[in-house]
Parts: structure tokens; C-alpha cells; sequence
């Protein structure tokens, strides 16, 4: 499993930030990026869930 | 509240009843700023867009999907005017203070608005935000010590409303002592202002005057504050110009007490009158972040507007150029098409993409320290004060229009 933050669409909400900090990152202005390659340990697959779930701007999501 | 140390007068607005909401909807009308959700609620499976001549016009979208697609329309709908009710235009010495102190970036399109926004989005980033914590902290407890022997508060009034003209005082480096000003002229603005424009005019520059003078001072005494930082800063090698630091400073003062306090009160009046949920965060703490995004989703506080700059169809309605068009995020955030039982407040909703800080380009830049001050301010309550309801035959009352929250809520414990 993937996450993939869309940075055009990304506002700096930080919802995905809050919910999933070891997937995600946000740099100075709080805009968001996958942390690494983007890659999902199981264990955080609901975290990442989590994340598209709760962004606002539909910028995140999820490749199986 | 009408005796202000101004003299001017705060009373509530006078409304005539409404009988169609769909076609002559009042945002000042006492029950829309009490119970405003079964009025969306009708509207949306009716007339999604209804229309106002009541103050000066405008349109009320009450789907999610509307209000998320108007407030990315950028250009058609411009953000310059922001709040509903003008000053009259006849008042030249008035309409000039008024027009010189706007608020960049909130009363901004782009390109202006992409520079401005820019400036000030590493004060508010998550990781920025976080230095605030242990002030705030503080800031709440040594309030709550001051009532917690007495057994009743007002939660609005000593509580929700004390806390974020402080944070953002501490912020912005000014005296934290005048927070007692900075209500008052943010009620002058946001609270009876919206309604009487005079006394926006008055209060915006009162607050002018007091960051033209705060500017002079960081310019002889730089310091490591906000005020500094812009002051610092340059766009194209050139400084920013200090009317719009003045402008800026304006806007964090505005926009970051009163919707705060607003959010603060609505939560603790929620959690006063369902003992359910407030059991639920007492007994698992760690359910409060998402508590709060749930209380935000429910009672969203803020409605900017935009204003049209060229004639646009939407669902079967046409604006044209010159409306004003309500940015509805408090009701989008009721849609149940967006939202699983939207009418039910779940705290532990795990899908929920709300707007209470709207969305696209103008996503409220304070939103990661207005989350921490809701945290903060009611993880710090519960705590102190797990046990808490309305005071017997309380009179709690709500200011609304564009800002909604409780501004008296009476409470035992
Ligand atoms: C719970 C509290 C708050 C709520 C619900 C809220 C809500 C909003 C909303 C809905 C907007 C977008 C307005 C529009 O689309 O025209 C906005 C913009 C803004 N807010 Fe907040 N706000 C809150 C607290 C704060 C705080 C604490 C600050 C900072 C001190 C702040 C600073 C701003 C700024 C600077 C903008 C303009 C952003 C832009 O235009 O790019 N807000 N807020
Ligand atoms: S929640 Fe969405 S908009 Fe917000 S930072 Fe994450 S990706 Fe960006």
C-alpha cells in the first residue's frame, strides 16, 4: 500500500498530518508530502485510511 | 452589552419575522442565530440556493457540494468584501478608513492574496503552532483557578472568551493586559458590527491606530515577535508596506479571537448539555483531537462571503455581478449527503471532511492554533472540571450572523 499526497490540490489543512505523522510530513508552510516513498506498513494502513478520510480537498490517496 | 466604553451601541440588530426562508432569508433573525439547522435542513430539500433583499442581498448555499465548488470559483467570486453589510457609501470620511484597513489575505484575490497568505503561513504552520502549547496551557489553568472554588462560571464570558484574545496577543507580541480592548473592538467588528456598519468603522480604526502605533515601535525596537517578522520580510526586494501589516495584524486579531472563542463556547455548551459525551472524553482523554473535529463540523462558526464579478449560473440560479454569495460552511458541514446522520453529533466520527475552516485557497491559515486552543482549552476544563451542566433556568445566549457562538453560558459544577 501507497499514500500519495496530490500537491495541487493540497491546502495545508494538516488533518492528514495529525492523523498519520509517520506517513506523512509538512513542510514550513504546512504543506503536506508522503514521508519517503510513500510506502504504508501494515500496521498504518488505517492511519492512512484515516488520512484520505479527513482531508478536506480530497488530496490524498491510497494505491493497494 | 450596550454601554461600551465608546458609547456606542451593541444591541442586537432588529429583524421583521420571516416567513420564507427560501426567498427572504434574515442571518440576523433571533432564530436563525439560536437553531439555524432545521432552517438549512428545509432549505436544502427545497430551494439549496436561496436569495435575500434583507441587507443589502445575497445567496445562501446549504449543500456541502455548493459551498466546497463556490469557494474554489475564484476569479468569478471575489473574497475583497467579506462581510455582508457595507457601510453606506455616502459617508466618505467612514467609507476611506474603511477601505484603507483591509484585512490581506482574507479580503484578498489572487495575485495579492498568494503573497500574503505566503507570508504568514510559517507562523502558522503545525510545527510553528506547537511552541503555543505550554502558554495556552498555562493561560487555562490559571483561569479555571480563579473560578473552580465557586462552583458556577459563566463559560463564555470568564472562560472561552478570555483565552484567545491572550494566545494571540502573546502571538503577535502585544500587551496581553489590553485583552479586555481587543474584545471590544472584536465585538465592535465581528460581533454588533456586522449589523452596524458605523460601528465596524469605529472599532477597525481603533484597531488600526493601535498597530500603526505597535509598527513604529517594532521599527525603532525590532523584537522576536509576528509584528517584526512581517515587518522584516520583503515581496520582489521590497518591504511590505506597513498599512498592510496593519492590515494583516487586523485580520489575526479578528478573525483569531472571536471565531475561537466562539468554537471554545459551543463546545463546553455542548458538552453542558450532553453528559454522555462529556463522560466519554473524561473517562478516554485520548478521544478529544477527534471530539473537537466533530464539535467543529457540528457548530462551525464562521460564514465569510464572496462577491460576484461576473454574471455565473449556478444550479439553475443566476448571480450577477455585484451579490453577495454566503460562504455556508456551518451548513455544508449539516448535509447528509456529505455526512453519515449529519443531524447526530458523533464524537467519534472517524470520516469527516468538514469545513468549518473552509476549503480552497482562503482554508483558514489559523487553523492549526485555533485546533491546539480548542485542545488545550477543553482538555484543560475536563480535567479541572470533569463534572459540569447548565445553571437551572440558565439564559444562554448566541451571537450569530457570520460569527456563531454562545457569548453567556451559565454553568454548575
Ligand atoms: C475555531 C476557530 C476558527 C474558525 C472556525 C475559523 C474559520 C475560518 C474560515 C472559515 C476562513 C475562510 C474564510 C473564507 O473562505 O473567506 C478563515 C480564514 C482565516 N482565518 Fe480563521 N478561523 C478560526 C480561527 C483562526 C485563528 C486562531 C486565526 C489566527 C490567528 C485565524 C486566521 C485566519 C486567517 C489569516 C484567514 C485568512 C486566510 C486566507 O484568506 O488565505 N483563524 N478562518
Ligand atoms: S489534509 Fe489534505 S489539504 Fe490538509 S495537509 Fe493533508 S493533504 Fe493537505
Amino acid at each position: 500500500m501507497r499514500i500519495i499526497v496530490d500537491t495541487d490540490k493540497c491546502e495545508g489543512h494538516n488533518r492528514c498530518y495529525s492523523l498519520a505523522p509517520d506517513l506523512i510530513d509538512v513542510d514550513d508552510y504546512g504543506y503536506a508530502s508522503a514521508i519517503g516513498d510513500g510506502n504504508v506498513p501494515p500496521e498504518l494502513a488505517d492511519a492512512a485510511r484515516l488520512a484520505v478520510d479527513n482531508c478536506p480537498e480530497y488530496a490524498i490517496s491510497i494505491e493497494e | 452589552m450596550t454601554d461600551t466604553s465608546d458609547g456606542l451601541d451593541f444591541a442586537a440588530a432588529t429583524t421583521e419575522p420571516v416567513e420564507d426562508w427560501a426567498t427572504d432569508y434574515d442571518i440576523f433573525d433571533p432564530d436563525y442565530i439560536a437553531d439555524p439547522f432545521p432552517i438549512w435542513d428545509d432549505l436544502r430539500g427545497g430551494c439549496p440556493v436561496a436569495h435575500t433583499d434583507r441587507w443589502q442581498g445575497s445567496w445562501l448555499p446549504t449543500k456541502y457540494d455548493d459551498v466546497v465548488a463556490l469557494a474554489r470559483m475564484v476569479p468569478e467570486l471575489s473574497s475583497t468584501d467579506p462581510i455582508v453589510v457595507k457601510p453606506p457609501s455616502d459617508d466618505t470620511a467612514d467609507a476611506n478608513a474603511y477601505s484603507t484597513v483591509n484585512a490581506p489575505p482574507i479580503s484578498s484575490d489572487p495575485p495579492v492574496h498568494t503573497w500574503s497568505r505566503r507570508l504568514i503561513l510559517p507562523a502558522f504552520s503545525p510545527k510553528a503552532t506547537e511552541a503555543h502549547e505550554p502558554f495556552t496551557r498555562q493561560l487555562c489553568q490559571d483561569l479555571i483557578a480563579q473560578f473552580i472554588d465557586r462552583g458556577e462560571v459563566d463559560a463564555a464570558g470568564e472562560y472561552a472568551q478570555q483565552i484567545p484574545p491572550r494566545v494571540i496577543a502573546h502571538l503577535l507580541g502585544v500587551d496581553p493586559e489590553r485583552a479586555d480592548d481587543f474584545v471590544e473592538w472584536v465585538n465592535g467588528v465581528l460581533g454588533a458590527g456586522l449589523s452596524r456598519p458605523e460601528v465596524r468603522t469605529h472599532y477597525r480604526g481603533k484597531i488600526r491606530e493601535f498597530f500603526m502605533a505597535e509598527i513604529a515601535d517594532r521599527k525603532a525596537n525590532p523584537k522576536d515577535d509576528l509584528i517584526s517578522e512581517l515587518l522584516a520580510a520583503e515581496i520582489d526586494g521590497e518591504p511590505v508596506p506597513d498599512l498592510h501589516v496593519a492590515g494583516t495584524c487586523n485580520l489575526l486579531l479578528v478573525a483569531g479571537i472571536d471565531t475561537t472563542w466562539s468554537s471554545i463556547g459551543a463546545a463546553l455548551w455542548h458538552l453542558a448539555t450532553h453528559s454522555d459525551d462529556r463522560q466519554l472524553l473524561v473517562d478516554d482523554p485520548s478521544k478529544l483531537d477527534n471530539a473537537i473535529e466533530e464539535l467543529l463540523r457540528a457548530y462551525a462558526p464562521v460564514t465569510m462571503a464572496r462577491v460576484v464579478q461576473e454574471q455565473t449560473e449556478f444550479q439553475g440560479v443566476t448571480f450577477e455581478p455585484g451579490d453577495k454569495i454566503l460562504m455556508n460552511f456551518p451548513g455544508a458541514n449539516r448535509d447528509p449527503e456529505a455526512f453519515e446522520n449529519a443531524d447526530v453529533v458523533d464524537l467519534e466520527r472517524q470520516r469527516n471532511r468538514h469545513v468549518a475552516f473552509g476549503v480552497g485557497i482562503h482554508r483558514c491559515a489559523g487553523s492549526n492554533l485555533a485546533r491546539l486552543e480548542m485542545q488545550v482549552a477543553i482538555g484543560e476544563f475536563l480535567k479541572a472540571i470533569p463534572e459540569f451542566h447548565l445553571a437551572e433556568g440558565a439564559n444562554v445566549t448566541w451571537a450569530g450572523g457570520q460569527v456563531r457562538g454562545p457569548r453567556k453560558l451559565p454553568i454548575v459544577f
